[in-house]
């Protein structure tokens, strides 16, 4: 295997940030538009990260306007310029599979502090920025 | 000019090209390849190289191959396979034959011994359709359906497609591209898949190689 991994290797980003399930990032994608190319950013919470070498993929969630948008990305894909890890996420879980059922309040993720030198706490703003103004219909019965 | 060059299949992986699309490939190491014996027309009646791959223990090989490889000068090689090339002065016995002889894009052929499968039904073996599954079936699902006639033939024709061995056999696959070559590490990159199980002997050959 060591000749294969050595084929990879040529492939493979050096540089990758050291980012989890649970943690929110930031992906810039490069879209080709005929000759043109463009930046298109995709921001959300990585729920799955799977696979080694160099066809492991990990997978971005966001809910846009009430609708979760899910995206698998190649993570050693040349198409991906750039990965910026924004927050990172305490869960206690791998594959957060759960998310999909969630949504408002119930859906966000504890923030890490370790690096302040608190324990945690301080909880992540409502992933949905778009609807925040907008109650959920359950939120509503319950107020 | 060399034809061919013979290595081992190393495993499949899959790689990244310029737009950023996934290619599956399978990695071959081959070579480099000592020139053991150069087959020519005046010789022979056809021009080829007989070419050397993987070692082998010098107790293992037999005084008469060993005295083949002395006269080459060459180290005793487990494999001995011959490809064809037009010989000119440059073709020495010795020489060592590397995949440089083949560039990226290129289209070759590739033979290798498939993997086996040990004794298979004609549904797999053959990709019969076997029987009804129900409407008053049993045993039928898999069955071959009929392999002669009782009147014509009243016998069943030699050649006809039943269940035994299947796999173990040599297959060429042909017009495989070949999508990188690395020569420090030997290695030839072709897209998709090649016949035979890891490790296996893989003869890899330029195409359009009939004209020679």
């Amino acid at each position: 295997m060591d000749l294969i991994a050595a084929v990879e290797a040529k492939y493979k980003k050096s540089k990758l940030p050291d980012f989890r399930p649970g943690d929110t990032v930031s992906v810039q994608v490069k879209i080709k538009e005929g000759d043109k190319e463009r930046l298109q950013t995709f921001e959300g919470v990585v729920i799955q990260r799977r696979g080694s070498g160099i066809g492991a993929t990990f997978t971005v969630r966001k809910v846009t306007a009430g609708v979760g948008v899910e995206r698998i990305f190649p993570l050693h894909s040349p198409n991906l310029s750039k990965i910026e890890l924004l927050k990172e996420g305490k869960v206690k879980r791998a594959k957060l599979y759960y998310l999909r059922g969630l949504k408002g309040k119930s859906a966000r993720i504890k923030e890490k502090m370790e690096k302040f030198g608190l324990e945690e706490i301080k909880e992540e703003a409502p992933l949905e920025t778009d609807v925040s103004n907008k109650p959920e219909p359950s939120e509503k019965s319950q107020t | 000019m060399i034809t061919g060059i013979i290595g081992r299949k190393v495993g499949m992986t899959k790689i990244f090209d310029t737009n950023g699309d996934i290619v599956p490939v399978t990695v071959i190491e081959a070579g480099p390849c000592p020139i053991v014996q150069v087959i020519t027309k005046e010789k022979n009646g056809y021009q080829a190289i007989q070419i050397g791959f993987g070692a082998k223990k010098k107790k293992l090989v037999t005084k008469a191959m060993l005295g083949h490889f002395e006269k080459a000068k060459v180290e005793p090689k487990r494999f001995l396979r011959e490809v064809k090339a037009v010989i000119d002065d440059k073709i020495q016995v010795g020489q060592e034959v590397k995949v440089d002889i083949f560039h990226p894009g290129e289209k070759v052929d590739i033979i290798g011994i498939s993997k086996g499968h040990g004794f298979q039904g004609g549904v797999r073996r053959h990709h019969f359709a076997g029987g009804p599954k129900s409407h008053g079936q049993s045993d039928r699902l898999r069955a071959p359906g009929s392999i002669g006639g009782s009147s014509f033939p009243s016998h069943t024709w030699k050649g006809q497609k039943m269940a035994g061995r299947m796999g173990g056999e040599q297959v060429t696959t042909k017009n495989l591209q070949i999508v990188d070559v690395d020569v420090q590490k030997n290695l030839l990159l072709i897209k998709g898949a090649v016949p035979g199980k890891k490790n296996s002997l893989v003869t890899v050959k330029k195409i359009k190689t009939r004209t020679l």
